[in-house]
């Protein structure tokens, strides 16, 4: 058990420092540079001295190798764009934003996708199931950014009932996290679906029953355990997904959280926040990754950690 | 025989299954009876309703299935869905059945037991569900009914999960379930047939060594003859959803009736003879989206009649122990200017 988290977490550092060097030379590639929007006006010979301060004139090798040995020591730089401004502390200001709201559509998410789930799997009426089947493949299929809107739209403009911008209170939480959740939902939903119906067909639920054991202990004891594991992991690296916020989705609401940061630093070309928050991405999926494969292990015990 | 000695009386049972292709008639009119002790043997082909007539009477049948005419009466006590006013009251009446007085022993060992629980988890759940017992005493007994079906070191293999044992062990298991409350009926679905050829025998001497113990009556359902001979008081022979012949199993050995019977034997090996021919049945089962008419072996009898495919046969009773269903026997009755009564 120490010894495959040990191994993982060492996989978990070669992946990210490939993740790394991609993303290194991969913004380098792309044109512009960081100094190309306001700063552009400056004198050039200012412009050259802010490009030699950061190093942009060495070679993108001699570069790379000195912002390997800056991140060892701790050291994310900081932003190109908001000058002086540590990245990681960018981050942090992002992060409870972002965590907040993730929390939420996560939350949103599991409950609504494991109720509807099961409501599908176990209604004997007909309409139930294709309307949960329905409204699952709506939800799949309608991008968050058009429900965002459309909510927007409807619950924001036309009817002022909520708030559009910002998360500074409850009510401001409600159409950013459902806009989040709804795909999760569609897909939890059907996870949980066709799990639960998957596992009611098994030869071990009759066994369970031939023992004189009551239905409703049937699915809670031999049925739920079994069906739960597909969806663990599903919502283990959803968890992340969602933790480490959407941009679209922040940024519509105006939300001050990482995500919008991400979109931000992209196209500023603000490289020490790109790779920061790249890295930081990365990391997050990596442990939710881990977690997940040890959470099935731990509830399915076929499932070997090697 | 009368009714009070029965301790599973199934009277004109019948089972059918909605699938997409129409209604299949499973079981068709099986009727039949077992007394306390007994070991009876159900023979058929896969699809003749050997099966299902047992996952009737548990009330296990799939969800699609239904038993839609006869009546099941176990231990005294009519358990048809019928007997009972809501399906909430038959449920709950089974539930106190099964697994206490009715239990039952699952064909393939590697489906039937839970992967994600312990051995210890599925092998006390019977005995919580039926016994006053705490759980340390029901893990006790657990421990005992694991010893007693010949599993080494369990208080080691209960804390294991199903995918630390073999095929026979894990059959094992499932024996030790059915047992667990010492049940009064033990209906063992095809026990052998997902095992190992080397095991088959042991598995079967022990459910029948441990039934007797516990003072069990067994259904022993299976499409081999060689089990049913080496174990079985009396034999029923289905096919196509009926019961063509019963009989002792010297009756159905040495004095088989129906075609079908007769055809059956011919294909096991006798190991006394060289170079021995056997002889096939041709032919497949009758369809049961539409079940034939007349006798639903017509279409594999040689001694086939016109009547055969117009009518069921009555059954014909040849001994207190011995029935028979055949136009063959009506023919020879007749032929005799009717000297049977």
């Amino acid at each position: 058990m120490a010894k495959y988290i040990v191994k993982r977490a060492l996989i978990g550092v070669v992946t990210l420092f490939a993740l790394a060097t991609i993303t290194f030379f991969m913004m380098h590639i792309i044109p512009g540079s960081p100094f190309a929007g306001e700063t552009s006006r400056l004198p050039a010979s200012v412009r050259e001295t802010l490009i030699e301060s950061y190093g942009l004139d060495q070679p993108l090798t001699t570069q790379f190798a000195t912002y390997l040995k800056n991140v060892l020591h701790g050291d994310f730089g900081t932003s190109l764009n908001r000058r002086g401004r540590d990245v990681v502390d960018i981050i942090l200001t992002g992060l409870p934003a972002t965590a907040s709201l993730g929390i939420v559509a996560f939350c949103i998410a599991l409950s609504v996708g494991v109720f509807l789930g099961t409501a599908a799997a176990f209604s004997k009426q007909k309409w139930v199931s294709g309307a949960v089947a329905f409204l699952s493949t709506i939800g799949v299929s309608v991008p968050s950014f058009l429900l965002a809107l459309l909510m927007m739209l409807v619950f924001g403009v036309l009817l002022g009932w909520l708030p559009i911008v910002g998360l500074s209170s409850w009510q401001h939480y409600i159409m950013p996290s459902i806009a989040l959740a709804l795909s999760p939902i569609a897909m939890i939903t059907r996870l949980v679906r066709t799990s639960l119906m998957e596992v009611m067909r098994q030869d071990y639920m009759v066994l369970a029953r031939s023992k004189g054991t009551s239905e409703l202990k049937v699915i809670i004891r031999h049925a739920l355990k079994n069906a739960l594991v597909p969806v663990i992991t599903y919502a283990g690296p959803l968890i992340a997904t969602l933790l480490t916020g959407s941009f679209v989705v922040e940024t519509l609401f105006s939300v001050p959280g990482i995500g919008a940061e991400f979109v931000n630093s992209v196209s500023n070309r603000d490289y020490t926040l790109i790779m920061a928050l790249t890295i930081f991405y990365g990391s997050f999926i990596i442990i939710a990754n881990i977690v997940t494969d040890l959470i099935t292990a731990a509830m399915d015990p076929r499932i070997r950690l090697k | 025989m009368q009714e009070s000695k029965n301790l599973l009386e199934v009277k004109h049972l019948t089972v059918d299954f909605s699938t997409d292709q129409g209604t299949v008639h499973a079981v068709r009119d099986v009727s039949f009876s077992l007394v306390p002790g007994e070991i009876l043997g159900i023979v058929g082909e896969s699809g003749s309703g050997k099966s299902v007539t047992m996952y009737a009477v548990m009330g296990l049948l799939a969800e699609n299935g239904r038993v839609t005419g006869g009546e099941v009466i176990f231990d005294g006590q009519n358990i048809s869905r019928g007997a009972f006013p809501t399906a909430k009251a038959y449920n709950r009446a089974m539930c106190a059945i099964r697994g206490k007085t009715l239990s039952m022993i699952f064909q393939d060992p590697m489906t039937f037991l839970n992967p994600v629980l312990t051995i210890e988890k599925q092998l006390v759940e019977p005995i919580l569900n039926h016994t006053k017992l705490s759980h340390a005493e029901a893990r006790q007994r657990a421990l005992e009914l694991m010893r007693q079906v010949g599993i080494p070191s369990p208080e080691k293999r209960i804390r294991q999960y199903p995918h630390e044992f073999s095929g026979g062990m894990r059959q094992r298991i499932i024996i030790a379930i059915a047992l667990a409350n010492n049940p009064k009926l033990i209906i063992a679905d095809e026990p052998t047939t997902a095992l190992d050829v080397t095991i088959q025998a042991q598995i079967l001497e022990l459910i029948r060594d441990l039934s007797r113990k516990a003072g069990s009556s067994t259904i022993m359902i299976t499409h081999d003859l060689g089990v049913v001979a080496s174990m079985c008081d009396r034999i029923n022979i289905m096919y196509g959803g009926k019961v063509v012949e019963t009989g002792t199993d010297k009756e159905i050995f040495y004095q088989p009736n129906h075609p079908y019977t007769k055809g059956l034997l011919a294909c096991i090996n006798n190991p006394e003879e060289d170079d021995q021919d056997l002889v096939p049945i041709p032919g497949s089962p009758p369809d049961l989206l539409k079940p034939p008419a007349g006798c639903p072996f017509v279409d594999r009898c040689e001694k086939a009649m016109k009547i055969c495919k117009l009518r069921m046969p009555e059954p014909t009773r040849l001994s207190e122990t011995h029935i028979s269903a055949c136009w063959l026997n009506e023919l020879a009755r007749r032929g005799r200017g009717g000297d049977r009564p």
